[in-house]
């Protein structure tokens, strides 16, 4: 029994030997009314006991937005014009999504780690059925993350963790303009010939502050005031202008 | 200077919203048309969601026409009577407008439905505004003037009424009709619809020129203003910082264009108008008919 016992921690030992102990630059971001994207710079150290093992060393850091659901549509050629025709619902796709690595994705990651751990953008994104007419919905899914990359909300920045002495780390994460509030997670995950060794995750926390928060909840909450409000100001622009110019033309 | 629009979700150059407000300003003030149907492309184009674009549009012209209709009212061009009836229809069509927006934002067709119907409108009223102004510089060179009709169907129907500021008789079908017309394009295209009610009314009810423009700002005031809380209540749309830094280069913009317009002549105005809306039209025809370069498009998840 205590055989098995000191066997058994003998075989998880070698998943302990290297751990990881990270920090980010910014736990919040706010979005005010300036918000113009924002840089994340995160760091850390492999922190382990025995000497360094063998095997080459990768490390993969991931910031990922909210899940949201959303429909993509293809357009087809109908008659003359082109409109808007098939759709897929995709359940779940994150509204951000950066993939940092020390080094090319083959070299770093496994396929059976990434299924498992769900890094990279496509493992992600889940859409679980297709209507019967759509016969190739993973074009859609392509075009998703093909749209999002052009957009820079996905990213996959090769080479973007630098990595000194097998020990510290670090690496920035760019985040648009266009962002959605919510919460964002970061992972960061160690690997050893592709496999994944060490993991460690932190949440940033993406929320509207000031002027955009209440205008964002009073659209939301109080719709009608809020549209009220708007009329009114537009109002008031409007005669504002029209007495100004009066006054300097007397 | 970069600005992130709260509901629109997205950043964009402050100085280019106002410098996008004030050239469609100096439009609108030079041809005495809202502007709405260059600024909703013009937003779309730069990016702004096509549903914001269009709600937030209807709240920049509500200052826009109020501005202008105040003129209007101390000239006393404004047939208020007339307003009236065409308000009455006007309304009747926004709230049918938001109602066919809301389903057809369902079924994914909102993009089509706009674009259509600005490359129908925009086509028919430019080319008819075309062909007509320079029927008139024609004729005008030859020496002829221009004649109206007096007497067509549309004074047979019945529930007649006097528009004594306008000098008419007739009845309140055919205005009423052009109000829901107008009503349901101000909340599906995001205009005001000066461009299509001003030539109904000078065509169609036979209206005297000089009260056209200021009662069709004072329509629009108020079918821009309930396409606005509508837009506000059932889609959330409306974004507040976006209509602002439009509306205040928009303002400044109406009354400079007044001003350049003093200096050319009516025939003149229109021709340039009315290239305008063709180049407009033709710019969004050729979107629809060539093959977009990027097939997908993402949409909220909706059913």
């Amino acid at each position: 029994m205590i055989r098995a016992l000191i066997l058994l921690l003998a075989l998880a030992l070698p998943a302990k030997a290297e751990d990881l102990v990270a920090g980010l630059s910014q736990n919040r971001i706010a979005i005010s009314s300036s918000f113009d994207g924002s840089e994340i710079l995160i760091f850390g150290a492999v922190k382990r006991q025995a000497p360094i093992p063998e095997g080459q060393l990768g490390l993969i850091v991931t910031v990922e937005g909210p899940q949201r659901p959303l429909t993509v549509r293809r357009k087809a050629k109908q008659a003359i014009i082109w409109v808007n025709s098939a759709a897929v619902e995709i359940d779940h796709a994150p509204s951000f999504y950066a993939v940092n690595t020390s080094g090319p994705l083959d070299d770093v990651l496994s396929n059976t780690s990434d299924l498992r751990h769900r890094i990279t953008v496509r493992q992600a994104i889940r859409s679980v059925g297709a209507p019967m007419d759509v016969q190739d919905a993973s074009a859609f899914t392509d075009a998703l993350v093909r749209i999002r990359e052009r957009q820079e909300l996905y990213q996959l920045n090769i080479g973007a963790v630098e990595v000194s002495d097998q020990t510290l780390f670090n690496t920035r994460v760019e985040l648009p303009a266009n962002l959605v509030e919510g919460d964002y997670t970061s992972r960061i995950f160690l690997t050893r010939e592709g496999a994944v060794v060490a993991e460690y995750a932190a949440t940033i926390d993406v929320a509207k502050v000031g002027l955009e928060r209440f205008l964002y909840t009073l659209a939301q909450e109080n719709a009608l005031i809020y549209g009220l409000m708007s009329l009114a100001i537009a109002i008031a622009a409007g005669w504002g202008a029209s007495a100004m110019f009066r006054y300097l033309q007397s | 200077m970069q600005i992130y629009l709260p509901i629109a979700e997205v950043s964009v150059n402050a100085f280019l919203l106002l410098g996008l407000g004030g050239l469609v300003g100096v439009l609108s003030g030079m041809f005495g048309v809202g502007g709405g149907f260059l600024m909703t492309p013009l937003l779309f184009f730069i990016g702004i969601p096509p549903a914001v674009a269009v709600a937030t549009e209807a709240n920049q012209i509500v200052a826009s026409s109020f501005s202008a209709v105040l003129a209007h009212l101390r000239r006393k061009t404004v047939d208020l009577r007339m307003g009236t009836v065409l308000l009455v229809g006007g309304l009747i069509g926004s709230a049918l407008g938001v109602w066919v927006f809301n389903i057809l934002r369902s079924m994914g067709q909102v993009d089509l439905l706009v674009k259509l119907s600005y490359v129908i409108f925009l086509g028919a009223i430019g080319g008819l505004m075309f062909i007509e102004s320079l029927n008139t510089i024609r004729n005008t060179r030859k020496g002829k003037a221009p004649k109206r009709k007096h007497h067509t169907w549309i004074h047979a129907l019945p529930f007649k009424m006097k528009f004594r500021t306008s000098g008419l008789y007739i009845s309140v079908i055919p205005p009423a009709l052009v109000g829901v017309f107008v009503g349901v394009l101000s909340a599906i295209m995001g205009v005001g619809g000066g461009f299509i009610m001003v030539p109904a009314m000078i065509y169609l009810l036979g209206m005297p020129t000089k009260v056209v423009v200021g009662t069709s700002l004072f329509q629009i005031i108020f079918v821009t203003a309930f396409t606005t809380l509508l837009h506000a209540t059932t889609n959330y749309t409306v974004d507040m910082i976006l209509a602002v830094l439009l509306l205040v280069g928009g303002v400044v913009g109406a009354q400079v264009g007044a001003r350049i317009g003093v200096y050319l002549k009516a025939e003149q105005l229109r021709i340039l108008l009315a290239v305008m809306v063709l180049l407009v039209c033709g710019k969004l025809a050729l979107d629809l008919l060539i093959e977009p370069a990027e097939l997908y498009s993402i949409g909220t998840a909706g059913h």
